[in-house]
């Protein structure tokens, strides 16, 4: 419908939030969805997770890292700018929303984030909150730099604990280090974990829940194209099966994922977004020469 | 004087030309071609070709007055029958449709009715003819989601009718299939696909991107809050099959939908546009319908050698004959009777290979075509680097499965009678959601046949609510 960004804030150097005017997305998300924008006339599409949502003002939330020529166009939108597309929400919602509450209750749930991951957290906690439930959150990232939403999620999660891998805030040690910490050492027992975040944070997660034997959700951010079912560039193999990260997911059973050939794939297309970002940073140095070919694309 | 034997012929791009770069293959009929061709015409008294086309088209009526040079009238004759004739008479497969019936075609060539089509729907285009004749507004609200050609024939003869009609597309563009499926080289975009979208449009329909049914609205809120009397599902079959192979989910296996999807609405193979491509130096594409000819020869313009795997003998290939003849032109090359087992993949998960049998065929199966056998010890390595998988699709439940009362069948199609309409009141459906994949022009017949019904229906309606 409109797409224009109704509020722009820079989080951190390198990630931003943007609320964007989307009545019928607003009207229909839940948390675990995600949504797809494409930026401009010869822009891609790329999946971004849902990380908060107003019915009434009929706006969604997106926080974005700038990690290649995509986010870094997006993130040079100002206020008032219109996005050319944003559809959604897709992808399943979280499998919490179609339990029991009484039940949930009885559940002690962890919700674990690394670096943006903590946007994707957030409506998933408040959530929780909003239905009378508590959770504990673990956010890590690199550095102090890349913590984002802290006190958003401070105000919904039951316990909130920091930390990040250089030590200059919080727990000294990586996220996997924290949740050891607090289930060894301080007696905390956990029904089931949530995590979001880098595939291989989710991987080596997933691999010490295992070992701790707490059952284990992870949102998966494959490459998409039309992110409806319709290509299947965001094919994953979970247990036995073959899946669709976009319609199946994106989230699954971080214990049956298989990590090493989801980071491959996902590792698909780095020279040629190498290049985009290059030529979006240097100007047209790179380009080659007169042959018209485009390199490898 | 046209000999009566044989049509006219017409000019196409020189295959080695054509190989690298993304023009359309045919060049179409002249004026005076057309002209000429349109002589052949036997204008059958009880014509045949009309019972072959989906959306009986009056075609002697249309031939006759290209033959009067009267290229308005001709188009507004195939008008009444069809909104989309610049796109049917480039793809329809009209050797099993109008011009299979054609009574010249049993001594000699059938007359070329699909390249008359495309020659009045271009020369209307071109010299501006207004289509948009309408009925008055009757203000009654039709939702048709999806506008791939079923949804575009639906609410084209639905707004001719008076209704008010919203198209609801999921993707970016409008299109369906026609936008992210057929090549340029056979469809042009900005010079065929939007204009005829453009004329849907000029008659009054809404076209709203970016919604996906089933996700962003539901079609209970369409029908109960947003005002709608009826709804038209034309989502298609746009899910992709694997074969379920080990390695299939290497780096460089592509089903033919993302390779499409990327190149015909995404633009990657053009210089400016954010979406990447990948592929190689040696390309399968694993297949033998239209999808696998336009996917393989889409790899080949991309500068690949490109092989059609195929596990039957070429008089089987699902393909239309023209465009496996355009395929072999081009420089594709049919390794037949040929079936994968493996995708091999290097220790980056790239493919570097792809383990195959060799085939024989045996008695024919349920379909009438002979089953393919596995050699035994016929197994090699085929060298290459990147993998198409064309091997059909089916419905999307994306719609199915969030819609209560809308019953499907067990190959996941929408259950619909003869008129399209579902076991949902008010909720009618057509084309390759209905059927499975088919072809452009039965989607579009079905859309036709809908949007009657529609009419009948919502008639009957007003008038027992008076």
């Amino acid at each position: 419908m409109s797409n224009r960004i109704v509020t722009k804030r820079q989080l951190t150097d390198s990630i931003y939030l943007m609320e964007i005017e989307a009545p019928r997305v607003a009207k229909a998300s839940n948390p675990g969805q995600f949504v797809i924008v494409k930026n401009d006339e010869k822009g891609e599409r790329v999946p971004l997770t849902v990380a908060d949502y107003d019915k009434e003002r009929g706006t969604v939330t997106i926080v974005f890292q700038t990690v290649g020529c995509s986010t870094k166009k997006l993130a040079m939108f100002e206020e008032n700018d219109f996005i050319m597309d944003f559809v959604g929400p897709l992808g399943q919602a979280s499998e919490f929303i179609h339990e029991d509450i009484e039940e949930l209750k009885n559940k002690n749930i962890v919700f674990i984030a690394g670096g943006v991951g903590a946007a994707p957290v957030y409506p998933q906690v408040k959530w929780f909150k909003e239905h009378g439930l508590d959770v504990d959150v673990i956010v890590g990232a690199r550095n102090k730099e890349l913590i984002i939403l802290e006190d958003e999620l401070k105000s919904v999660a039951k316990n909130l604990y920091v930390g990040t891998d250089d030590g200059s805030y919080g727990f000294n040690g990586r996220v996997t280090d924290i949740l050891k910490d607090l289930v060894e050492n301080q007696g905390k027992k956990y029904d089931h974990a949530v995590v979001i975040g880098p595939m291989i944070m989710m991987k080596f997660m997933s691999m010490l829940t295992k070992e701790l034997n707490i059952p284990t959700t992870v949102s998966l951010n494959t490459i998409m194209v039309d992110g409806t079912g319709m290509c299947g560039a965001c094919r994953v193999t979970v247990g036995d099966e073959v899946k669709f990260a976009c319609v199946d997911g994106p989230e699954f059973d971080g214990h049956l994922v298989n990590f090493d050939e989801a980071m491959r794939r996902q590792a698909m297309y780095k020279t040629q977004e190498g290049k985009l970002l290059l030529k979006l940073e240097d100007g047209d140095t790179h380009h080659h020469g007169n042959c018209g070919c485009g390199g490898d694309k | 004087m046209a000999n009566k034997m044989s049509r006219v012929p017409v000019k196409e791009q020189d295959p080695k030309k054509r190989a690298t770069n993304f023009d359309e293959v045919c060049l179409g009929y002249t004026f005076e071609e057309a002209v000429l061709e349109s002589s052949r015409c036997l204008v059958c008294k009880k014509p045949r070709c009309v019972e072959g086309c989906p959306v009986e088209i009056n075609i002697p009526k249309f031939v006759e007055k290209i033959k009067e040079r009267d290229i308005e009238g001709a188009a507004k004759e195939i008008a009444k029958n069809s909104s989309l004739p610049a796109v049917c008479g480039r793809v329809c497969p009209q050797e099993s449709q109008c011009e299979g019936k054609c009574v010249l075609g049993i001594k000699g060539e059938a007359l070329s009715i699909g390249k008359l089509e495309r020659f009045v729907a271009d020369w209307s285009r071109e010299n501006k003819v207004n289509l948009s004749d309408r009925e008055p507004k009757n203000g009654k609200r039709v939702a048709v989601i999806g506008s791939g050609p079923a949804g575009l024939a639906c609410a084209g003869d639905l707004a001719k009718k008076g209704y008010e009609v919203t198209i609801f597309e999921a993707m970016h563009e409008p299109g369906g299939v026609l936008t992210y499926g057929i090549p340029e080289f056979r469809l042009p975009k900005e010079g065929v696909v939007k204009p005829e979208i453009n004329n849907i449009k000029e008659l009054g329909v809404e076209i709203e991107t970016n919604a996906i049914i089933g996700k962003t609205i539901q079609i209970d809120e369409l029908m109960n809050e947003e005002g709608f009397d009826a709804v038209f599902i034309g989502s298609g079959a746009g899910l992709p099959k694997f074969m379920g192979i080990k390695g299939e989910n290497a780096n460089g296996v592509f089903s033919a939908n993302e390779f499409l999807t990327r190149i015909n609405l995404m633009k990657a193979y053009l210089e400016g546009y954010d979406t990447p491509v990948r592929l190689g130096k040696k390309v399968a594409v694993v297949g033998g319908g239209n999808v696998a000819m336009d996917a393989a020869r889409t790899a080949l313009r991309l500068g690949a050698e490109t092989h059609i795997v195929y596990r039957r003998s070429e008089a089987e290939l699902p393909a239309r004959v023209e465009e496996v003849h355009h395929a072999k032109e081009e420089g594709i090359i049919l390794d037949i009777l040929t079936n994968p087992v493996e995708i091999l993949v290097d220790e980056n998960g790239d493919v570097n290979g792809m383990r195959c049998v060799k085939m024989q065929l045996g008695e024919p199966d349920s379909s009438g075509r002979r089953r393919p056998i596995e050699i035994e010890g016929s197994e090699f390595v085929m060298d290459v680097d990147t993998v198409i998988m064309s091997l059909g699709t089916s419905p999307n439940p994306m719609i199915t499965s969030n819609t209560e009362g809308l019953d499907v069948n067990k190959r996941k199609c929408i259950e619909a009678d003869e008129v399209g309409l579902t076991s949902k009141e008010g909720v009618y459906a057509g084309g390759d959601a209905v059927t499975g994949a088919a072809t452009v022009i039965s989607a579009m017949g079905a859309g036709k046949k809908a949007a009657e019904a529609i009419d009948e229906y919502l008639k009957q309606k007003s008038l027992s609510e008076c």
